[in-house]
Formats: C-alpha cells, sequence, structure tokens
C-alpha cells in the first residue's frame, strides 16, 4: 500500500505481515460447554475488518436462551469438575494455555490486527505477549492463594460472567478469564461485538488444552447479548471493562442482588510535565500516551498539562513527532497509527473534533493522507483548550489529545484531579521528590512517573471514583475473584 | 434519678451533633425524645436533616487531606488517646448505657470491648500499609509498587442495637486508614454516640474528621448514598430495600458501599481498614547504565 505523504522523510517501503498461515472461518457459533453450537435464534452478524471494510466473518449472536445455556454450562462445570479439582491441576490447565497461546503467538497478533484494526507491531509486541503473561502468571496462584491474604480463609465465588471492550480483545480476556480460573471459578465472556474473532480463537485453543467442558463458555453478541448475561440469576459474579456509562447501567441493574461486581471504566487522565523533565522523552511519553492503540485506551492520557515556560517548545517538538507518526495498514510493521476500531466510533470522535472547533480551541493534525477505504483519524492535538470544555472533560477514546499549562504545581494538582474519572494519570520530571508529591496526590489508581501505558500482569490496574472499583492483575487483583473472610 | 435529692437538681446533658470539631444544635430546631425505662426523659436528641448532612459532609472533606497527610505514627497515637479518654469515662459511659436499657454486665462488656478495640486499631495505623503493600516484579526495567490509600469520605449508619461499639466499628477503621466519616448513630440508642463526641473533642482527634449525627435512618438514607461529594458508604444490619436504595443511589459517582452484619463481638481485622481504601499502583523507569549490571 503506497502511501502518499506530504511531508515526511521515512518514505519506508510497505512491510507487510503475510496473512497466508492465518484461517478465519466463513461462520462462528457459540462456545459452550466445551463445543461450538448454533445459536438458538439462529441469527449472525458480520465482523468487518475496520482498515479495509471488508466482510471477515459472520458471528453468532447469541439470545437469552443462549445466555442460559452458557450459564447452565458453566455451573455444572464448576460443581462438578472445576472446584473439586485439585489446585495444581488448575494450575497446570493454566499453563497450559498460556504456552498455547506463546505458540500461536503470530496468528493471534495477525487476528487482532484485523478484526479491530490495531498495529500489527502493536498486538505482536503488547497484546498478545502479555495476554500470555496474564495466563502465566495467574496459573501460578491457583496453588497458592491461601499465602495472598494473611490470616483470612479465601474461597471461590462459582460462575463469574464477564463483558470485555474492543480496543485490546485478547488481552482484556486474558486479563478477566485468567484470575477468575485461578482463583476456582468458571466463566461466561462475552467478547465486544466489533471485535470477537480472537476470543473465539481462544475458545478453539481452550479445546486444544483439553480445558473439562463448561469451565469457560464465549458466547458472542452485542448490548442485549450482555444485558441477559448480567440479569442472569445464576451468576455470582460480574466483571466489566467499557464505558462508565454502561459501567452504571450495570450496577444499577444489580441493585439488592447479592452478585458481586467489579468495573474497570473509562478515564481521561491527566499527563503533567514539568520544566525539568527530560523534553525529548516527555514528548515520546506523551506520543504514546495519547496515541498508542489510535486512542482506544481508557487510561490514555488524554490530557496533558505542560508547565508554561516549556509551553512553545513542547508544543513544536510534539507536532514534529506527531508528523513523523506513520498512518496506514494495520498490518505493515512500520505503521504507528492503525485504523479506528468501527464506523460508530470514528464518527463518535469526529463529533468530539467539531465540538473542540465550535469551542474556538486551535486544532492540529499531523500531516499524513489516510486511505480511502476504512475508518481512520489523524493524530490531533487541540492546544490550550479550557478546563471545562467538552474536550477535556468527556473520555474521547481516539487519537485526540487536550493541552492546558500551569504555572504552579498545587495548580496543576487540583486542575488533574479536577473529573469525575480517577483510572490512570502521568508525572514527567527529573526530581525526586516532586515525583512522589504528585504520585501520592494525583487521585488514579495507576500512576506512571516517567513512563506510560506501562502494564504487566503482577501490576494492579484498575480506578478511583467514577473509573470504577476493583483490581485486574497483581496480588491485589485476585480479591475480585475469591471470597475473604478475615 | 430525676430528682436526687429537693435540693440538688441534677443537670441533664443537652445532647447535640458533632459537626467539623464543634457541637451545633440541628439548623432544623427538631428533635425526638429518648426516655430511660422508667419513662423519664433521658434526652431530647436533634433529628438531623438533610442540611446537617451536607455541612458535615463539607467539613469531612476540608479536614481529610490533612488527615491524611499526617503521620500514621501520629494517626495511631491520636486513636490510642481516644481509649484513654474513654476509659477514664467508664462510670458515666455504662451508666449510660444503663439507661438505655442495658444490663450493669452487658454495659460493662460492651465498653471494655471498645476500649479494647480502640487499642487494637490504634496499632494498624502503621502496619497495615506494610501489610498490603506490594513490590510488583513486572518484566520490564521498571520500578513498580501498589499501596493502599484512604477513599476519602466516608458515609456510615452505625448498628441500630449497639450503643457504643457501633458508633466506633462505623469509624474506627476508617480513620486508621486516613478517612474522614459522617455517621449517623443508632435511632434509639444515639446518646452515647454523642457522649463519644465529647471524648473525641478532647483526645486530639482534628475537627472534621468524625462527624456524629443523630436522626433516622430512613430520612438520611438517600441523602448519604446519593452525595456526590461521598467517596464510600457502609453500613450495619441493612434491610433488602435499605440495600437496594443504597445501590440504586451511590452508582451515580459509584460510591463504595460495604454492608455489615453487627455482632456483640466485631471482629478485629486489618481487612476492615483495607475495605475503606483504594489501591495505587506506581510506576517509574529503572536506568540500566552498563552491561556489567552495575546502575544507579
Amino acid at each position: 500500500m503506497a502511501k502518499a505523504k506530504k511531508d515526511n522523510d521515512w518514505n519506508l517501503a510497505p512491510a507487510p505481515e503475510s496473512t497466508g498461515h492465518v484461517k478465519i472461518d466463513k461462520k462462528y457459533d457459540l462456545f459452550i460447554g466445551g463445543k461450538f453450537v448454533p445459536p438458538t435464534a439462529k441469527k449472525y452478524f458480520e465482523t468487518v475488518n475496520p482498515a479495509t471494510e471488508k466482510i471477515l466473518s459472520q458471528v453468532a449472536e447469541a439470545g437469552q436462551k443462549d445466555v442460559d445455556k452458557a450459564v447452565k454450562a458453566a455451573r455444572k462445570a464448576y460443581d462438578t469438575v472445576w472446584s473439586k479439582m485439585p489446585p495444581v491441576e488448575r494450575s497446570k490447565y493454566i499453563f497450559r494455555i498460556a504456552r498455547l497461546i506463546q505458540e500461536r503467538a503470530r496468528e493471534f497478533a495477525i487476528i487482532e490486527s484485523i478484526d479491530g484494526g490495531k498495529p500489527i507491531r502493536e498486538s505482536r509486541d503488547v497484546d498478545v505477549p502479555l495476554a500470555a503473561a496474564h495466563f502465566f502468571y495467574h496459573a501460578g496462584w491457583a496453588d497458592k492463594l491461601n499465602y495472598a491474604f494473611p490470616n483470612a480463609e479465601v474461597s471461590s465465588l462459582g460462575v463469574v460472567g464477564q463483558i470485555i471492550p474492543w480496543n485490546f480483545p485478547l488481552l482484556m480476556a486474558a486479563w478477566k478469564i485468567a484470575p477468575a480460573l485461578a482463583c476456582g471459578n468458571t466463566v461466561v465472556l462475552k467478547p465486544a461485538e466489533t471485535t470477537p474473532l480472537t476470543a473465539l480463537k481462544l475458545a478453539e485453543l481452550f479445546m486444544d488444552a483439553g480445558l473439562p467442558d463448561g469451565v469457560v463458555n464465549i458466547i458472542t453478541g452485542a448490548g442485549s447479548t450482555g444485558q441477559a448475561l448480567v440479569e442472569h440469576s445464576d451468576i455470582d459474579k460480574i466483571a466489566f471493562t467499557g464505558s462508565t456509562q454502561v459501567g452504571k447501567m450495570i450496577k444499577r441493574s444489580l441493585a439488592g442482588k447479592s452478585t458481586r461486581l467489579t468495573l474497570e471504566l473509562g478515564g481521561k487522565a491527566a499527563n503533567i510535565i514539568f520544566e525539568d523533565s527530560a523534553i525529548d522523552q516527555a514528548v515520546e511519553g506523551v506520543v504514546n500516551g495519547i496515541y498508542f492503540n489510535q486512542g482506544h485506551v481508557c487510561c490514555a492520557g488524554s490530557r496533558l498539562f505542560v508547565e508554561e515556560s516549556i509551553s512553545s517548545e513542547f508544543i513544536r517538538k510534539l507536532k514534529h513527532r506527531m508528523d513523523h507518526l506513520i498512518l496506514g495498514d494495520p498490518l505493515d510493521k512500520n505503521t504507528d497509527i492503525g485504523a479506528i476500531n468501527s464506523e460508530g466510533q470514528l464518527n463518535t470522535i469526529q463529533s468530539y473534533l467539531e465540538a473542540g472547533e465550535k469551542d474556538g480551541f486551535e486544532m492540529y493534525q499531523s500531516n499524513v493522507a489516510v486511505p480511502k477505504k476504512g475508518f481512520w483519524c489523524r493524530p490531533t492535538l487541540f492546544t490550550h483548550v479550557s478546563q471545562s470544555s467538552v474536550i477535556s472533560k468527556e473520555e474521547i477514546f481516539g487519537p485526540v489529545l487536550a493541552m492546558q499549562t500551569f504555572r504552579t504545581i498545587d495548580e496543576v494538582i487540583d486542575k488533574a484531579n479536577n473529573t469525575p474519572y480517577g483510572l490512570s494519570a502521568g508525572v514527567w520530571t527529573d526530581k525526586g521528590s516532586k515525583i512522589f508529591n504528585l504520585t501520592t496526590k494525583l487521585k488514579a489508581g495507576v500512576v506512571w512517573a516517567n513512563t506510560f501505558n506501562k502494564f504487566d500482569p503482577t501490576s494492579p490496574f484498575g480506578g478511583y471514583k467514577e473509573s470504577g472499583f476493583g483490581r485486574e492483575g497483581g496480588l491485589h487483583g485476585l480479591s475480585a475473584y475469591l471470597k475473604i473472610t478475615g | 434519678m430525676a430528682t436526687r435529692e429537693n435540693s440538688n437538681l441534677e443537670v441533664m446533658k443537652t445532647y447535640k451533633l458533632f459537626i467539623g470539631g464543634s457541637f451545633p444544635r440541628t439548623e432544623s430546631g427538631r428533635y425526638y425524645p429518648i426516655r430511660k425505662k422508667n419513662g423519664d426523659l433521658l434526652a431530647n436528641v436533634c433529628l438531623s436533616s438533610r442540611k446537617d448532612f451536607r455541612n458535615a459532609v463539607v467539613a469531612a472533606r476540608k479536614a481529610q487531606s490533612a488527615w491524611a497527610g499526617r503521620s500514621a505514627y501520629n494517626r495511631s497515637q491520636i486513636i490510642y488517646r481516644i481509649a484513654e479518654m474513654l476509659q477514664q469515662s467508664e462510670d458515666s459511659l455504662v451508666q449510660e448505657m444503663v439507661s438505655l436499657g442495658y444490663t450493669p454486665k452487658n454495659a460493662k462488656e460492651e465498653f471494655d470491648y471498645s476500649v479494647d478495640y480502640l487499642v487494637h486499631y490504634s496499632g494498624w495505623c502503621d502496619k497495615f500499609s506494610q501489610m498490603h503493600s506490594t513490590v510488583n516484579p513486572v518484566a520490564s526495567s521498571h520500578f513498580n509498587f501498589s499501596n493502599p490509600e484512604p477513599m476519602g469520605v466516608i458515609g456510615a449508619f452505625a448498628a441500630e442495637r449497639r450503643a457504643l461499639i457501633g458508633v466506633l466499628e462505623a469509624f474506627v477503621p476508617a480513620i486508621c486508614g486516613g478517612n474522614t466519616v459522617v455517621l449517623l448513630a443508632s435511632h434509639k440508642l444515639p446518646t452515647c454516640s454523642i457522649t463519644l463526641a465529647e471524648i473525641l473533642a478532647i483526645s486530639d482527634v482534628p475537627g472534621g474528621v468524625v462527624n456524629i449525627l443523630t436522626g433516622e435512618r430512613e430520612e438520611l438514607l438517600s441523602h448519604f448514598t446519593s452525595h456526590m461529594d461521598v467517596n464510600a458508604f457502609q453500613i450495619w444490619d441493612a434491610s433488602k430495600e435499605e440495600s437496594f436504595v443504597i445501590d440504586q443511589n451511590s452508582t451515580e459517582n459509584l460510591k463504595r458501599v460495604r454492608l455489615y452484619k453487627s455482632s456483640i463481638r466485631t471482629r478485629l481485622s486489618p481487612y476492615r481498614i483495607l475495605d475503606l481504601q483504594e489501591v495505587k499502583t506506581t510506576w517509574h523507569p529503572i536506568e540500566n547504565i552498563s552491561g556489567s549490571g552495575a546502575s544507579y
């Protein structure tokens, strides 16, 4: 794919990843009780490649009856197999899954990029290796849970319903499934409707791993499928990652019930740059913070705060860096910015761009041509926005950065915390005492100092305030899938 | 006891609210009577309003960051100081519990346990975070750690049938961990909460860290659970109807909700402190300077 660049020294030859090895079926059924079964209502929906708008496959839409079947399968597996199994055996299954993902990493990375639009460099180097690492890390917990919470008794919860978003489809499945299984629960997982393929491939992998029937069930569908799962009477726990709006709907619909709930929701993270920071590294960190995965990241550093004394230099360097981001074919190994996940999301992002311009803020978009087919958005920067503007308050979930300046530490802490969200934050300075001043005062579940958007299975992830509750990953994340009496 | 001797009329205490370190009456001017077993009036206690609650949240929010910013050692000493002040009030508090209908034996038992409870949690202030923080061995070259932080302002409904320990449960683990609290005392047994407030006022507890209201659960529940500047809500012995309202109302700002059952000997556990903590994870790169493995 030839890129028509207006001003870019890096005229790299295309380096597309070969897809010959990868097989996507024409049609996918629901994975219930250890096998693929057609949906009761015989309804299917399309999943498309957002970079080409080509249809990739037909995927089953699970209705209420299918959800019920899946929950029953999970209950049966919990009662008869999984809760009775010696923990070390459980552990071995999960280790096996980790290994199988590593072996099939390339295939998973390609499908992730085709179905979701993210650059192959990210799916290959981030999503898939981290997914394998999550299974590997949690596998080892299965027979050590008694050591995690001193002087407390721990036990599994039962059947867990999990609903995941489209921005990290395989990785989110791993974040959800691995700890749930390690803690002795069985699972009904619903992937997002625009990105179901890697989860369905994962189902195939579970069969290869010999995972007992019904321990994990994967049901595809849209919001109504998720709702049926949430409202099912035999679910012990719901774990949801997605928008704050949907998270609140789920919490309301569980009101008065004993179903446990953890929510990992939206964010509007502050990324704070002090004048004494290593500026070039900070520019790189800001770019990684907001343009990674097209900005489809709940913890994206979408609010940039730059100390006034360096703001013009910083903006100049940032724009220069933005101009060198390569946008295009997600399967090209040189690509930095892939396709927007869906047409709907592209429309949402564009409405925010219009809102920002209407508010009179200066908008800069990187100097790059976009392909004719598919869904694309140039890396975008709004400079000197107001604290109360829509683009600095609401989560856009796209490659759109809203910048403000500040003069004092107190001012920037107030501005950074002045949001209902509290998922993540970033601080850039070479002064250690300043870092700890900020990292202790920022109200966010994850704080990156002199780095951004780093993830690890050993590192707990989750938000304060309206970014949700509960943690995923690390020792603390285990508590989301255990009953702890202490 | 109302007239011990004709020549020496007892001076009865006015029970007020405890907000921001002061003892105001309810702004609503409303009250409800608490009577002894024999029907004599023990006190007219305040029937708090939504406005009283909102004032208390303002006081609690104002006090929170400074309280969380104190050293754990200092918070520990202040909670120990509460135990000291409580101990010296034994006679009057046990007497008050008896007036509320406790047997002398039960009153003494709950009182003694209350002192022990404070001493126990005093010691947790500078230990629970050590036990529940982690340094996480991430695969990349970063130093990564997770530690508990206070949620902020906690709303609480104390246990209905425990005059003294019920009040302590509703705020002690919370303030151990750097939170501030607005609590509603038992409706039937409210007076000990205000006597305890008088003890807090001489125990070096900064104003606003603990705020105590008396009144009706039903009237105040929706206000406690829907207030946008309250980070978490905890309640003892919630009914089904109450827990539905709590879940519905707490959704708007995703208030953390904790439901507990009361017991005579409430559990002593650092997990009660952790129930009101957020986990924060911090990352920083580690620079690897040379191939020999040395770095600064």
